[in-house]
């Protein structure tokens, strides 16, 4: 186990400095961040200071050395844009888009596993087809048309839910929540809605695809033919059994919804991590954009890793072995 | 029974009373910072005033009113003399006096970090001189005229409350005290910032208890967030918003004209060998044509600027031929833009050598102004109707803007936002390009003109306003004799807000809650 692990947090690293010097080269490249920020104002000798400022008259290959003498100390840099650490300016955010993914994950696994085992046990109801259908809408919408749809409707014409923001929040831990409050609820629901609509249909049909397959199986109907009750059947023998796929693509689907969560938040106004990720693109904002991305390669290697663990724990066939 | 109902009537209309003293308001440009010296960038800037206060400030049409300073004039071409308010208190209850003026001169070029610092506004500033408590002199290396514009964007910082403060007090909002209209409650630009009126305020004490000032950056949300009645006023709309919002019962567009030129600016520094330029079999130029003045108004002459505006603008801009609008300073009532001519303009192609035309490819960004990509294929087409024909490229601004700076493209977007005079726009942007005299900074197309540069600076450091005025509307017309850049339009700036507020606009396109009230009844 501690070989596999050791083993599992080399390659990240090595993923890591791969995709630190990619950016560097890649934000060179598209354009020149002073030019952007700096105020026409200026003139020619203010632009040189902050130039130099910035350490973009030297070499690249200086200017990635330095990040790394400074990434090794745990230092990434300071944003361009907010003067600050641009690893504090994502925390102050994360928690934020975590709420927002945690939220769609619980909403999504909560909808999709119960309705995808009842489409699987049930796959002639007419209520199972019209899940079927709605589910191939779900995944099939784009995320940006779906959330202006819904804040159209409860938020203009409705005026059920807030059309953008997020609410009041309580500090737990030095960190604010909002779901802890009924307005953060209310600010909540349509970002979550618009998520985990795609989510849930993804899920149920991953569920119904696992009952159908299992279903058929010799211990299914070993299990019927020794008396056990449905219940025991359904949540303990083929729960279990399928639940490999729909771990991995929740977790896959989860670290996408921390690091590419951008559209929704920009639609919301949502005041996330994924929404500052683009704005850095947009400006150039170099230092903001790698430490960004590492702390999204981090957490892709984690999820990844706890999803591998889970596997040992659903499956006892599986085996931490290998790359 | 009857006793409870009444007491639930009264009861239910103190939410209805408090939320009349409440002004949400929903911003579209992103705040990157609170502290008032770190960013020259106009939402940082907007979010500032509310809190601090400037020695002068300007009305909606950005002319110069007393600040912090009641009155100020020159003592000698170098020497500015200011008079300032007495009695004037920081929020904490300080006092203002001149001693704060020179703390904040010497903080601002000390601010760490800044990706655009407020310095350049104090360029020019030799020694200050505390004549007593409420008279300031600000001594110059050369006459600087226009200080006092300058000076409106300059957040006066308390010496007492704010020695050795840093960006980072700022943004927690421990070191947000000024002297301004509204107090920082609390909140931070992710969540939205709580402010509450000042009374003590020197100025026409605001109409809002509390200010709910949200930064929305996204257009369709803004417009959202405005319909679901999220918030009471928003700026930046998009003209596409503009019908669905006027059709709103309870909502008005609130619309003014701006700052903000846009030009097509053209390639000066190259005499052969011109890039993206061809004739029409597609072979590379060998001359330049664009340093041809006939080829340059032939090509202004194409543009129809009505269209433009009318139809691809929808109507949220003005076409113009000078950096400033109608009403402002230095602006020129002769200088109207020409109606488009297309049989004048081929004409005078002729003239210069070209009777079948040329071919030509236009540069611009797509996602930085409104309408920018359209702007671009709509002349584009004008051009290629005279025979120019023009292929179009557009692409995202931090590409674009790198590009244009190296001057690697033959014909592309421009634009200049003026403050409250042109001087400096017209300086920054068309003087010639000298690093040591620090002119010419966004001269991208690298037009020199000897003649327009000594008329220009002789204009800039005229002390007296009225001569100036005059002055650079001279240096304006010999400008449009030569066309170096081709004007276009200058963009209005649109709100949308509730009936029951009014808000008269800014040419600024600040929008700051002292300057909404609600609507007289």
């Amino acid at each position: 186990m501690t070989a596999w692990l050791v083993h599992r947090i080399m390659q990240s690293l090595l993923v890591v400095i791969a995709m630190t010097a990619i950016v560097f080269v890649a934000v060179n490249v598209i354009g020149d961040p002073v030019a952007i920020l700096i105020s026409p104002d200026a003139n020619q000798a203010e632009r040189d200071r902050i130039i130099v400022q910035f350490g973009l008259d030297q070499p690249l290959w200086r200017q990635y050395l330095s990040f790394v003498g400074g990434a090794v100390r745990g230092d990434f840099g300071n944003s361009f844009v907010y003067g600050m650490p641009a690893l504090q300016v994502i925390f102050q955010r994360m928690p934020a888009t975590l709420e927002l993914a945690l939220g769609t994950l619980v909403v999504s696994v909560a909808f999709g596993i119960p309705l995808g085992l009842y489409t699987g046990m049930q796959p002639n109801s007419f209520l199972s087809k019209l899940t079927l259908s709605a589910s191939i809408l779900g995944f099939s919408v784009p995320v940006f048309w779906l959330g202006l749809i819904l804040i159209m409707f409860f938020s203009v014409y409705l005026g059920w839910f807030p059309a953008g923001g997020r609410g009041e929040t309580v500090r737990v831990f030095g960190v604010g929540l909002s779901f802890l409050t009924l307005d953060g609820l209310r600010h909540l629901t349509l970002p979550v809605l618009t998520l985990a609509i795609f989510k849930i249909s993804l899920v149920l049909r991953m569920v119904r695809a696992g009952v159908r397959d299992v279903v058929p199986q010799e211990y299914v109907k070993f299990a019927r033919a020794k008396g056990l009750s449905k219940q025991r059947i359904l949540f303990v023998h083929i729960l279990k059994n399928i639940m490999i796929p729909v771990v991995t693509i929740v977790g896959l689907e989860f670290g996408s919804l921390i690091a590419f969560s951008v559209v929704t938040e920009s639609i919301f106004a949502w005041p996330g991590m994924g929404k500052l990720i683009i704005d850095s693109i947009n400006v150039l904002d170099r230092p903001m954009i790698v430490a960004y991305l590492m702390i999204i390669v981090f957490l892709f290697v984690a999820i990844n890793l706890v999803v591998d663990i889970l596997y040992t724990l659903l499956d006892p066939r599986a085996r931490l072995t290998g790359p | 029974m009857f006793r409870t109902l009444i007491s639930t009537a009264v009861a239910s209309l103190v939410p209805v009373l408090a939320c009349a003293q409440t002004l949400t308001l929903g911003l579209g440009g992103n705040v990157t910072s609170l502290d008032p010296h770190y960013h020259s960038a106009g939402p940082n800037s907007a979010f500032a005033y509310t809190i601090f206060g400037r020695l002068t400030d300007t009305d909606e049409n950005s002319r110069l009113e007393p600040g912090l300073a009641e009155s100020w004039s020159l003592v000698d071409p170098l020497t500015w003399e200011f008079k300032l308010r007495k009695g004037v208190k920081f929020h904490n209850g300080e006092d203002f006096t001149a001693e704060d003026v020179v703390f904040t001169f010497e903080r601002i070029p000390q601010v760490v970090n800044s990706p655009g610092p407020y310095t350049s506004y104090l360029r020019g500033i030799e020694s200050t001189e505390i004549v007593d408590p409420y008279t300031l002199r600000v001594k110059t290396a050369y006459p600087v005229p226009t200080l006092p514009l300058m000076l409106n964007n300059i957040a006066i910082l308390d010496s007492t409350t704010h020695a050795n403060v840093t960006t980072e007090d700022f943004n927690s909002g421990k070191a947000l005290v000024g002297t301004g209209p509204f107090k920082y409650v609390s909140g931070s630009t992710s969540e939205g910032i709580k402010l509450t009126r000042n009374d003590d305020y020197f100025g026409t004490v605001p109409d809002w208890e509390t200010v709910d000032y949200r930064i929305i950056t996204n257009s369709a949300a803004r417009t959202a967030a405005f319909l679901a009645g999220d918030v009471d006023l928003i700026d930046q709309v998009a003209s596409s918003d503009v019908a669905r919002i006027s059709q709103a019962a309870d909502a008005e567009i609130v619309s003014k004209v701006g700052l903000r030129l846009m030009y097509i600016n053209l390639d000066h520094s190259r005499t052969e060998n011109p890039v993206f330029l061809r004739d029409n079999s597609g072979k590379p130029l060998a001359v330049n044509p664009l340093k041809d003045v006939r080829v340059r108004k032939a090509l202004s002459l194409a543009i129809d600027r009505k269209i433009l505006v009318d139809r691809v603008m929808d109507g949220a801009a003005i076409a113009s031929m000078q950096y400033m609008p109608p009403g402002a300073f230095a602006y020129a009532d002769d200088l109207v833009p020409p109606a488009a001519d297309a049989a004048k303009a081929k004409e005078l192609l002729a003239e210069a050598g070209y009777p079948e035309g040329f071919q030509i490819t236009l540069h611009g960004s797509n996602d930085r102004f409104p309408n920018d990509a359209r702007v671009l294929q709509a002349i584009g087409q004008m051009w290629t109707r005279i025979g120019v024909r023009t292929t179009v490229e557009a692409m995202p601004y931090g590409p674009f803007q790198t590009r244009a700076s190296a001057q690697e493209f033959a014909a592309f977007l421009g634009t200049w936002g003026n403050d409250g005079e042109p001087g400096i726009g017209m300086t920054n942007t068309l003087a010639t390009f000298d690093k040591e005299k620090g002119t010419g900074s966004i001269n991208r197309g690298r037009y020199s003109n000897p003649a327009y540069d000594e008329a220009l600076a002789a204009a800039t450091s005229e002390t007296d306003a009225t001569k100036r005025e005059a002055a650079l509307r001279d240096v304006m017309h010999l400008l449009i004799e030569d066309m170096p850049i081709l004007p276009l339009y200058i963009q209005k700036n649109t709100w949308a807000v509730r009936k029951t507020l009014s808000f008269a606009g800014r040419a600024d396109d600040a929008t700051m809650p002292q300057d909404v009230h609600p609507a007289k009844q």
